[in-house]
């Protein structure tokens, strides 16, 4: 595969159709500035700002940008919101779009055929093999991210939590909870 | 549709890329895609037919193949580049690697080993 990445690497490079400390950037920025603490930090920001979740959940690209999250894949993002009646669930049924910006890229399991198919066909026994059983009058809604719309699961102010501050909020909001496999 | 037992194959998978070439192909479809070589919507829809085509027991792990398999396929198809004109090239790396002494850096063009 090394190989094969290479030849076309270099073609490209030397067509002029790339260039590669472009792609050295690019690299860095993936392995090292984005990945799910950004997403967190938007989390925090909406549990304790009231006017920031309104703007999240009306337009989220510009809440998100205004924390200085933008850019590839985060172009169209879409906040849905859990409550103690609806459990929200993303999966890309397709491939695996994902808003880079705020979570980074995807882990393994989001992009296998078992994730993508059962997401859909049976989100809540999918929910549970990652460890959070709903309570059955807690409604799922799934969510398909594709190349225009991805999104971000808000997930629930854990219960007492009253005294934190948004640091230690944002400490507390996993990954697996903005893609909506677990609950916090 | 056959799921396998376990719906999470694998927890230990916090890395971002497990391999260094898998950056540089990611690499490459962003910087590609950048200069507006296609459409997001096309990078979409290439990759979805190539991980549709490896079948319900595909469990992410060869995620970054089935990505390499699409940027070349749409490099050709945008005419970026020929299939003749990559099998070529394909060909000079590994002979390079083949006379590259170990440790040193792979260059095109190196001469064989004596």
């Amino acid at each position: 595969m090394a190989l094969r990445v290479k030849a076309l690497e270099s073609l490209m490079v030397e067509k002029g159709l790339v260039d590669p400390a472009a792609l050295d950037a690019l690299v860095d920025h993936f392995e090292h500035k984005v990945g799910p603490r950004n997403g967190a930090r938007v989390v925090a920001r909406a549990w304790t700002d009231p006017a920031y979740k309104t703007r999240l959940l009306e337009n989220a690209t510009d809440a998100i940008a205004e924390l200085g999250y933008q850019g590839g894949q985060g172009e169209h993002m879409v906040v849905v919101e859990n409550t103690p009646a609806v459990h929200n669930l993303v999966v890309c049924t397709l491939c695996s779009c994902y808003p880079w910006p705020v979570l980074g890229l995807p882990p393994v399991w989001y992009k296998s055929a078992p994730y993508r198919s059962r997401a859909v066909i049976d989100p809540r026994g999918a929910i549970a093999e990652f460890g959070t059983e709903l309570p059955d009058e807690v409604e799922v809604r799934v969510w398909d991210s594709t190349a225009e719309v991805r999104y971000l699961v808000l997930p629930q102010r854990p219960a007492g939590t009253e005294g934190l501050d948004e640091d230690a909020l944002a400490a507390l909001v996993t990954r697996d909870g903005m893609i909506g496999t677990a609950r916090l | 549709m056959s799921a396998p037992d376990r719906l999470i194959p694998s927890r230990d998978d916090e890395r971002v890329f497990a391999e260094p070439w898998q950056a540089q192909a990611f690499a490459l479809v962003l910087e590609l895609h950048g200069r507006g070589a296609f459409t997001w919507t096309e990078w979409a829809a290439a990759l979805s037919d190539e991980i549709r085509a490896a079948g319900p027991d595909d469990d992410g792990s060869r995620y970054y193949d089935h990505l390499l398999a699409t940027i070349e396929r749409l490099a050709v198809k945008k005419r970026l580049t020929a299939e003749q004109e990559l099998a070529d090239r394909r060909a000079a790396w590994a002979q390079a690697y083949r006379n590259t002494p170990h440790g040193r850096p792979v260059e095109l063009g190196a001469e064989p080993l004596p």
